[in-house]
C-alpha cells in the first residue's frame, strides 16, 4: 500500500505498529474506519499490557512487597503522564475511572447531588453524547433540576445565539462536548466555557472523541471537568479519566464505598481519603492504566500536530470524494470539524450500507451513535460515519468511495 | 463464506423498494409497535381480526431494507390465516433466520425462505424479526375482562 507523505508523518511506518492493520479478514485488507466507536492498539501498548500481568502483576497502594511497590509507582507514574498530557496543574487533579461514562456519572452523582437544587438548570447541547446527556437528566430527576440544551444548527454547529439566551442566573453547570462523535463538530469549548464561568457556572467538557485527535490543555480551556476514555486513544478498554479542578475535588463527596478511598473506617463511620483516592474506590484497572500510560506515550511521540495535519488532510480528502458521489447527503459539515465523516445514502438505509461496505472488509458505524437527539435534528433514523486517524490512507478513502459505488449499484 | 447476494436477494432488494402493506390501517383493531433500540428501527403493526383469523394487516416504520422486506413479506404471509398458523410460521421463521433448522431437515415457508442468508449474518437477525415480534404482540391475548 503507497502512501502519501504527510510532513512528518510516516503513515506507512506507523500502520506497521498496530498488528490489527495488517490483518486480511475474509481475504481482504481490513479498512478500518471506525475510531471514533474505538481506536486500534499500538504493539506497545498490548506489550505493556502483557508485560504486567506476565511480570509485573500485584496489586496497588497496598502490601510492602517488591512487586505491590513496583506497580504502585507505574500506575501513579501513569496519573503524572495524564497530567502532562492535558496540562493539569497536579495529578491530584486526575482521577481514573472506568472511560468517560463514569467519569461524567462519578461528577453527576457526587458533585451534582451534593450541589443541585429543584429550580436549578444544566445547560447541554443537543449533540451530546448519551453519556453527556443522560447522567444529567439522572441527575434532574434526582434533584428537581432541569436540563436544557443549546441547539443545532443545520450545519452541526451550535446556536450561539441561543446559548447565550439559554445560560441563565439559574444555570449550575454547563456540560459539553469538544468534539461531536455523529457530526465531527469542534465546538467552540474555550469561548462557552469562559462565558459560562463568568457566570459561576460549573462547566464539564466530554473530551472523548477530542483528546485522541487534538491537543488537550485544560488550563487554556478553563473547564472545571475534563472526561476522556483510553480505548479511544489508542489504549486499552475499561480506563478513562476524570480531570476535576482540585478546589472542587476536595469538596465533593465519595460517589462508590470501599478499598482505597477511606481514610479511617469504624464500624460507626469513616473517614474518606483526600482526591484523587477518595473517587478511585476498589482495586482499579491497573493493567489497563499500564496500559494508557504506553498509549499517550505513543501518541506524544508522534505529536499532535503531525497528527493533527494529516487527519485534517484525510478528512478534506474524504468530504470532496464522498460528499461528490450521486445521493449522498452529508450530516454535519461545520466550519471547525474533526475527521469524522457522517452521512445517508438516498434510499439505502444506513445498515445496508455498513453490511455491504463490511463484506469490503471496510469497518464503519452505522447507527444512531448514541445521540439519538442528533438524528432526530437532521431527520434520518441513523447515519453511516466514517471516522479517521492517524494510521489511515489516501488508499482507504478510495476503498470507500469504491464501496459506497457498489451500494448505490446494489440497491438502485 | 456469507455472500451478499445471499442475503440481498432480489425479492428482498425488491419488497424494500415496493413494500406490500405499507400504510395505516383506520379500522384496525389493534396494533403494536415494535422497537431496536441497538439501531433505532421502528415499525407499527396493524391487524384487524375477525374471530381468530387475520383478516387483514399493515406496517408502517423505518428501518433497513431486510426489516422493511422481512416485515412486507410477513403481512402478505400471514393474512388470512389464523393466530395460531401465524404464530407457528413465526416460529419457523426464526428458526431458519437463526440457523436453528436441524441438520437435514429444510424449513418449507414459501416466499419467507429468500431470508435463510440473514443466518450467516446474526446481526441482522433481529432486523428480519422485529415486524414478527411485533405482530406477536399485537394479536397477542388481550387482556379484556368482556372475553
Amino acid at each position: 500500500m503507497t502512501v502519501a507523505a504527510a510532513p512528518g508523518l510516516d503513515v506507512e511506518q506507523l500502520r506497521k505498529d498496530f498488528p490489527i492493520l495488517s490483518q486480511r479478514l475474509r481475504g481482504k485488507p481490513l479498512v478500518y474506519l471506525d475510531n471514533a466507536a474505538t481506536s486500534q492498539k499500538p504493539r506497545s501498548v498490548i506489550d505493556a499490557v502483557g508485560r504486567f500481568y506476565a511480570a509485573e502483576n500485584a496489586n496497588i497502594h497496598r502490601g510492602v512487597h517488591f512487586l505491590s511497590e513496583r506497580a504502585t509507582v507505574a500506575y501513579e507514574a501513569v496519573r503524572e503522564r495524564v497530567a502532562r498530557f492535558l496540562n493539569a496543574p497536579t495529578p491530584g487533579e486526575i482521577v481514573f475511572t472506568r472511560g468517560t461514562t463514569e467519569a461524567i456519572n462519578l461528577v453527576a452523582q457526587s458533585w451534582g447531588r451534593s450541589t443541585i437544587r429543584p429550580g436549578d438548570e444544566l445547560l447541554v447541547t443537543a449533540m451530546e453524547h448519551h453519556s453527556n446527556l443522560v447522567p444529567w437528566q439522572l441527575l434532574a430527576s434526582q434533584t428537581g433540576a432541569t436540563v436544557r440544551a443549546v441547539p443545532i444548527t443545520d450545519a452541526g454547529e451550535l446556536d450561539l445565539d441561543a446559548f447565550d439566551r439559554l445560560l441563565t442566573d439559574r444555570t449550575r453547570l454547563l456540560a459539553l462536548t469538544h468534539v461531536s462523535n455523529a457530526l465531527g463538530t469542534v465546538n467552540p469549548v474555550r469561548a462557552l466555557v469562559a462565558r459560562a464561568r463568568a457566570r459561576g457556572v460549573v462547566t464539564l467538557v466530554d473530551g472523548a472523541q477530542s483528546a485522541p485527535h487534538l491537543p488537550v490543555d485544560v488550563q487554556a480551556l478553563g473547564c472545571d471537568f475534563f472526561a476522556f476514555s483510553g480505548h479511544k486513544a489508542f489504549g486499552p478498554t475499561g480506563v478513562g479519566v476524570l480531570y476535576g479542578r482540585a478546589a472542587l475535588l476536595e469538596r465533593m463527596p465519595p460517589w462508590q464505598g470501599g478499598g482505597d478511598m477511606i481514610e479511617t473506617v469504624t464500624l460507626e463511620g469513616s473517614t474518606f481519603a483526600r482526591p484523587p483516592a477518595r473517587f478511585e474506590a476498589g482495586t482499579p484497572m491497573i493493567a489497563e492504566v499500564i496500559g494508557l500510560g504506553a498509549a499517550l506515550e505513543y501518541v506524544d511521540s508522534i505529536g499532535h500536530s503531525a497528527i493533527g495535519a494529516w487527519e485534517e488532510e484525510l478528512l478534506a480528502c474524504a468530504t470532496e470524494q464522498v460528499g461528490n458521489l450521486d445521493g449522498i447527503r452529508l450530516i454535519g459539515t461545520a466550519r471547525e470539524k474533526a475527521a469524522v465523516l457522517s452521512f445517508v445514502v438516498q434510499g439505502v438505509h444506513p445498515h445496508d450500507v455498513g453490511t455491504v461496505l463490511d463484506d469490503d472488509g471496510i469497518a464503519v458505524r452505522a447507527g444512531h451513535h448514541c445521540a439519538q437527539p442528533v438524528m432526530h435534528r437532521f431527520g434520518v433514523p441513523a447515519t453511516v460515519r466514517a471516522s479517521f486517524a492517524f494510521y489511515n490512507t489516501h488508499e482507504e478513502i478510495a476503498a470507500l468511495v469504491r464501496g459506497l459505488r457498489r451500494v448505490r449499484t446494489l440497491f438502485a | 463464506m456469507a455472500s451478499l447476494s445471499e442475503l440481498y436477494q432480489n425479492v428482498i432488494l425488491e419488497h424494500n423498494r415496493s413494500p406490500r402493506n405499507f400504510r395505516p390501517m383506520t379500522d384496525a383493531d389493534r396494533h403494536a409497535e415494535g422497537h431496536n433500540p441497538l439501531c433505532g428501527d421502528q415499525v407499527t403493526v396493524w391487524v384487524r381480526m375477525k374471530g381468530d383469523v387475520i383478516e387483514d394487516v399493515s406496517f408502517q416504520g423505518s428501518g433497513c431494507a431486510i426489516s422493511r422486506a422481512s416485515a412486507s413479506l410477513m403481512t402478505s404471509a400471514v393474512k388470512g390465516r389464523t393466530r395460531a398458523e401465524a404464530e407457528s410460521l413465526f416460529e419457523r421463521f426464526h428458526r431458519l433466520v437463526t440457523g436453528a433448522v436441524p441438520p437435514g431437515e429444510t424449513e418449507t415457508l414459501g416466499k419467507l425462505e429468500v431470508f435463510s442468508g440473514v443466518s450467516e449474518f446474526p446481526i441482522r437477525v433481529k432486523c428480519a424479526s422485529l415486524s414478527w415480534h411485533t405482530l406477536k404482540a399485537a394479536i397477542g391475548e388481550v387482556v379484556n375482562p368482556k372475553e
